[in-house]
């Protein structure tokens, strides 16, 4: 009898948890879109509408586009498109591969210096660097890579470490009786290393690659500060720029404007979500 | 005499490049090298000028005379400046509130949940909007009678009692704390989550079979695991708090209280070009960041006394040792909570 007490009691305790779990769930999710949602509503608005009704009440139509088209022109974006793609296409392939490289030396070999590396990595992580901008800027002046795509990349590419921390943990999730088989096997680092360890990473690859890849394309202090030619240099996230002054209270154009250049962020996001989930659950380490 | 060691040396270097320690040290070569070019160019080099910069009264471009330590005087001195620091400690408890809330949420979504995948969706997705169009976007949120506004009616409230968000002095650096929080709170949830997918699978069975409950797990299981990335975001929401910058700067800019040391160091730097003065203050900041590193680290290994963050080498087997004492750990407390 008291067995079946105790169960009923669970029971209770069960659902009083989720109850609470999903309240949490549906309350701060609410709070995450809030702000994205209201700014939808605004962007299908027409000027009169705007200026007459409250915010949060509808649009009479969701198929104005006006907004969007006039944003698009007046901001410049398709020009932006187009830098931002080439930024990031560079940014991530030449992270990955040196992050992923760099996490398997660091998480695999013993050696002088592994921890001064380490360290040295994470001190990087703690010097502020809006700060170093001060310094860095006079550096790529120096160096003429200031207006230079070329430049920019590079810098992006220099400062990347939340990635190496995903990298290495996840190296030290994979059993090292990989390597040493593959090694039984003849194979020379590289070989396991591009071979056998970095088809295994694919998952925090992924991972970090949506990472870096938000950041690269939302970055905008120092797009702003070294791609000065908004003409030809600008990115979708500079671009947004041209909203500010006397555009700065048309906020059903910004709002527009605003959804634009987050559309493909969110595009990549649906798509890849599937991809980031089931390859953090179905980890290598499984098979 | 030198040459025949050269040539021995370079006969013997063939054979050692074939030797397994000479492929470790070729393979640690190669994929070091460009990383750790790169670390140089665009962190340590920048911040050695910078030092140099702290001590001259300079611009950009121009003549530059050698100061001394005015400048660290001057930061001192100037209201403007080392009083915004006072302003990180809104941001501080802002991360701390972030961080337990994503480690909250990434517990409760790495157990099954209905709907986990557009919940975590919903969550991520502020993380996705740039600093601009999140400036954009809460100016738009909290002019008054607009967004926030509306909501606080919808619940009962009365727009003659609300504040101007982001005029009102008592108010408005909450309201930008809110927007990192809200913007930063579900990539730290993913982080944490990826982490804990990471754990291997294992451990739970084995938790689960000796009966461990989800409390347990995440206690024994899951917090040892994910232990140097909650530390390693700790420590970089604390610098990230004392060197808040986004929220008043895309938002608004710095006005009416809400200009954080950075916002203004940012002014002096590139408004009004006063290079020396903006060094001294990024490199003050960095010895206050490190020395809260250095007290974090030790309160770290306080609390969590085995700590050892430098020695990776036997992890491997600990942690197989570790999560077979942690189980057998669960599954008598288990037995001892059911009596």
């Amino acid at each position: 009898m008291t067995k079946d007490h105790g169960k009923t009691k669970q029971k209770i305790v069960n659902g009083i948890v989720s109850f609470f779990k999903y309240l949490s769930l549906v309350f701060f999710s609410f709070m995450a879109i809030l702000p994205v949602v209201s700014c939808v509503i605004t962007a299908f608005k027409t000027e009169e509408e705007y200026n007459t009704t409250n915010v949060m009440t509808l649009p009479k139509s969701f198929l104005n586009f006006s907004n969007f088209v006039d944003s698009f022109q007046q901001a410049n974006m398709g020009r932006a498109f187009i830098n931002s793609t080439i930024i990031l296409i560079c940014v991530l392939l030449i992270s990955t591969l040196l992050g992923t490289q760099l996490a398997y030396v660091l998480s695999r070999f013993k050696f002088k210096g592994n921890g001064l590396i380490r360290n040295l990595f994470l001190v990087a992580t703690l010097l502020p660097g809006i700060a170093m901008q001060i310094a860095v800027y006079k550096l790529m002046y120096t160096f003429g890579l200031i207006n230079s795509l070329m430049g920019y990349i590079v810098m992006m590419c220099g400062t990347d470490v939340i990635s190496i921390y995903i990298y290495m943990q996840f190296f030290d999730n994979l059993p090292i009786s990989l390597d040493e088989s593959a090694t039984v096997e003849g194979a020379n680092y590289f070989t396991i290393f591009y071979k056998i360890l970095l088809p295994l990473l694919k998952p925090a690859i992924v991972t970090s690659c949506i990472i870096k890849g938000v950041a690269t394309y939302n970055e905008y202090y120092c797009a702003n500060l070294y791609l000065q030619d908004k003409k030809r240099f600008a990115t979708v996230a500079t671009s947004l720029y041209t909203f500010v002054g006397p555009l700065g209270s048309k906020y059903n154009l910004i709002c527009a404007g605003l959804i634009i250049s987050l559309l493909p962020a969110l595009i990549i996001f649906i798509t890849c979500q599937d991809q980031i989930y089931s390859g953090l659950t179905n980890g290598a380490v499984k098979g | 005499m030198n040459s025949t060691i050269a040539k021995k040396e370079n006969h013997g270097w063939k054979a050692w490049l074939g030797s397994r320690q000479g492929q470790k040290v070729l393979v640690i070569t190669t994929f070091m090298t460009l990383p750790l070019l790169l670390l140089f160019f665009f962190t340590y080099l920048p911040f050695g000028q910078m030092v140099g910069f702290s001590f001259f009264k300079m611009k950009y471009t121009g003549e530059k005379s050698f100061v001394g330590w005015d400048n660290y005087i001057n930061v001192f001195k100037r209201k403007d400046c080392f009083g915004a620091l006072k302003l990180s400690l809104y941001y501080m408890l802002g991360s701390v509130v972030q961080l337990a809330l994503a480690l909250y949420l990434a517990t409760i979504l790495s157990f099954k949940t209905k709907g986990g995948k557009l919940f975590k969706g919903f969550m991520f997705f502020p993380y996705l909007i740039n600093g601009i169009a999140v400036g954009f976007i809460f100016k738009f949120f909290y002019t008054r009678g607009f967004v926030f506004d509306t909501v606080l009616q919808w619940c009962g409230f009365d727009l003659e009692n609300l504040p101007y968000w982001l005029k009102d002095q008592a108010i408005n650096n909450f309201s930008l704390v809110g927007t990192s929080v809200w913007r930063y709170f579900g990539q730290n949830m993913v982080l944490f989550i990826g982490a804990i997918m990471s754990v291997d699978a294992t451990m739970y069975e084995a938790a689960m079979i000796d009966g461990a409950n989800k409390w347990q797990q995440f206690l024994y299981i899951i917090l040892p695991n994910i232990k140097n990335i909650v530390v390693l975001n700790v420590i970089l929401s604390i610098s990230g708090s004392l060197s808040a910058f986004e929220p008043p700067y895309v938002i608004t800019d710095g006005a009416n209280g809400t200009g954080t040391y950075f916002v203004i160091m940012h002014q002096i730097a590139h408004t009004q070009q006063k290079v020396g003065l903006a060094s001294a203050m990024a490199v003050i900041l960095l010895c206050i960041i490190l020395l809260c590193t250095v007290l974090q680290k030790l309160l770290f290994k306080y609390v969590f006394k085995d700590v050892d963050d430098d020695s990776y080498s036997n992890e491997q087997a600990k942690k197989s040792k570790k999560a077979a004492k942690m189980a057998k750990k669960a599954a008598k407390m288990k037995t001892e909570v059911g009596r």
